[in-house]
């Protein structure tokens, strides 16, 4: 055993007792500030400084979720159902319009139609973030500013999602088949309805898991459009928890847990989905 | 018309003729013009909220343009980029900026390199480590970096318990915040844990596309693991090595969560007492929504978009020319 693995490729070779090890402390790397989030919001005070830290979870989680919820200018509860609302409409927005410009770039035959895709690829590396100062601007001529129309707006669409469903929609489904629907009299939209939908649901899954968990960490966008209102996304609710001058670990870090919970629920139901849609990415950027 | 003269490849029988000509106005519509219905979402939206500011970001950058006082108007030629090169907290921040993106895009990608050449054998319970190493990944950095605001504290922090440990303690405990060196590793750890995942995945991804004949061909010159890694694997990769230094690039010249939630009072957007880990992304908010400026504050943002360009294309060389000469 000791030098076969030489003349193999990796992919060949077993893992040793030390590949595992080495994932194992890298596993623990990952996980234990999530973990520790986790410990201190069910703690007491003495719990943040104590050294060596601790590492059990204590029994308060409750006092402490119960203050974070009731802290009168934070609007906690509220900024958790934003945080739902925006996530679901961007991602629900997204699946549906890349869906559908997906399925027009892959299956259907127009004029300029490869001119205009060049032009969603272009789009993929436009940083529009530095745009956000006009965007602001923007934002204002439709009175938008300040309300959750403007944090969801910009999210409604993206030009990865119009890349990667033409992509799985030119594999996933043939052309006989829309065809054959065409000649037996379907419009296009029932097309897309009857026969794409249908056979793009592992893309679309992906898709949107992606989507949602950009939508609920986005941080600088709603920050601007939603600080001092009373109705904040959840992370911007935690940051303004976090401020001040007398901060309370815990109860910062209860708010903190209790916002990443969604996303944890997430990666444990369609971690799969996650870890396969940001590896095709790679193979097709 | 007929539709079989649109779709001449098909072996199906055409459609009564009767119900063709009753509907064919519709059927023209849908073949000439439901294919623009249908990517007019993207394209309308995409360019009222995403090109469209990028573009007049640029006017407003030579105009003076203030929140506080809307009478203030007009244009300001090229005064608000003038007022950029002679202003310390640009250079400052400019400055955190790199410092920050250099301690951790090069340890990130590296450490990354290595978890995927970890992954990349077969393992038991590929999928659970896969997963596993996303956990950061999908947590917001605004919770995690509050954790890590807290490892790395001055009082009891854990940083400095680890340092004391393995023989690094201080008489007066280490304030991570207070110097830059100090503030600028904290923030890397951060950017770091959080990415590091990720970069494995899309190289483990690029590493499994590599034909196992290229090993075996390569094994006659008894090239070791280690120099299976650097001499083979890394050079077959390396469009996506050069992909993700561009993704690092254009993420870690705009950082601004952590950097801001990593300051004792998040909503001041200082960076520290002293600016000390102030970016460039964090100054742009403060100068345009604090102290108001967004004439001045647009101007920002276009030098940090042509410094992007300029660090992309460089590192896109820089990342080449390593790999071809192996």
């Amino acid at each position: 055993m000791t030098k076969t693995y030489i003349n193999r490729a990796p992919q060949d070779t077993g893992g040793t007792w030390l590949t595992y090890v080495s994932l194992g402390v890298v596993l623990l790397f990952s996980a234990f500030p999530v973990y520790w989030m986790f410990v201190i919001s069910t703690s007491t005070d003495e719990a943040v400084a104590q050294i060596p830290p601790s590492v059990l979870p204590g029994g308060e989680f409750w006092t402490n979720a119960n203050e974070v919820f009731t802290l009168n200018e934070v609007f906690f509860a509220a900024s958790l159902i934003n945080s739902v609302i925006v996530s679901s409409v961007i991602t629900l927005a997204t699946l549906f319009f890349c869906s559908l410009a997906g399925f027009a770039f892959a299956k259907l035959r127009f004029r300029g139609r490869n001119a205009l895709l060049v032009v969603v690829v272009l789009t993929l590396t436009v940083p529009s973030q530095l745009g956000i100062v006009a965007l602001y601007i923007v934002m204002g001529k439709l009175g938008w500013n300040g309300t959750l129309l403007a944090v969801i707006a910009p999210g409604l669409v993206s030009a990865f999602g119009v890349f990667y469903m033409r992509q799985f929609i030119a594999h996933a489904v043939p052309d006989e088949l829309v065809e054959s629907a065409r000649i037996d009299g379907a419009l296009n939209m029932r097309v897309y309805w009857n026969i794409v939908l249908p056979a793009i649901r592992p893309a679309l899954a992906v898709l949107g898991l992606l989507t949602f968990v950009m939508a609920w960490n986005d941080f600088q966008w709603p920050l601007i459009q939603l600080n001092g209102t009373d109705f904040p996304t959840s992370m911007v609710a935690l940051s303004d928890l976090a401020s001040g001058n007398y901060v309370i670990y815990r109860r910062v870090l209860a708010g903190a847990f209790i916002a990443t919970v969604p996303l944890i629920v997430l990666l444990l139901i369609g971690g799969r989905q996650i870890v396969r849609g940001i590896m095709e990415g790679a193979v097709k950027s | 018309m007929s539709l079989t003269e649109l779709r001449p490849a098909s072996h199906r029988p055409a459609p009564p003729p009767k119900k063709v000509r009753t509907r064919s106005w519709l059927y023209r519509f849908d073949n000439k013009t439901i294919p623009y219905v249908f990517i007019s979402p993207f394209f309308i939206l995409f360019g009222i909220f995403g090109v469209f500011p990028l573009i007049f970001n640029g006017v407003v950058a030579v105009r003076n343009w203030r929140l506080d006082d809307p009478t203030l108007t007009g244009w300001a030629g090229l005064g608000n980029f003038e007022r950029l090169l002679s202003d310390e907290d640009f250079w400052n921040a400019l400055g955190n900026t790199f410092g920050i993106f250099i301690l951790s895009t090069v340890p990130q990608l590296l450490i990354a390199l290595i978890i995927a050449n970890l992954l990349n054998r077969k393992l038991r319970g590929t999928t659970f480590w896969r997963i596993g190493i996303l956990l950061p990944y999908l947590t917001p950095v605004v919770a995690s970096t509050l954790v890590f605001a807290i490892f790395f504290a001055r009082d009891n922090g854990m940083a400095n318990w680890f340092l004391s440990l393995v023989g690094f303690g201080q008489e007066t405990p280490l304030d991570w915040r207070a110097q830059k060196w100090s503030a600028w590793i904290a923030i890397a750890t951060m950017v770091n844990w959080k990415w590091i995942g990720y970069n494995a995945l899309l190289y483990l991804s690029a590493m499994q596309a590599i034909p196992k004949d290229v090993y075996e061909a390569a094994a006659v010159d008894g090239a070791g693991a280690w120099r299976q890694l650097w001499r083979i694997t890394v050079p077959m990769i390396q469009p996506v090595v050069v992909f993700t230094v561009i993704l690092s690039t254009i993420g870690g010249l705009q950082l601004f969560n952590e950097p801001m939630m990593f300051d004792e009072n998040p909503q001041s957007a200082s960076g520290g007492s002293a600016h000390q880990f102030q970016t460039i992304a964090q100054l742009i908010y403060k100068v345009g929504w604090k102290d108001l400026d967004l004439g001045y504050a647009a101007a920002m943002s276009w030098a940090l978009f042509l410094i992007i360009l300029l660090v992309a294309g460089l590192n896109t060389l820089l990342t080449r020319r390593i790999g071809g000469d192996r």
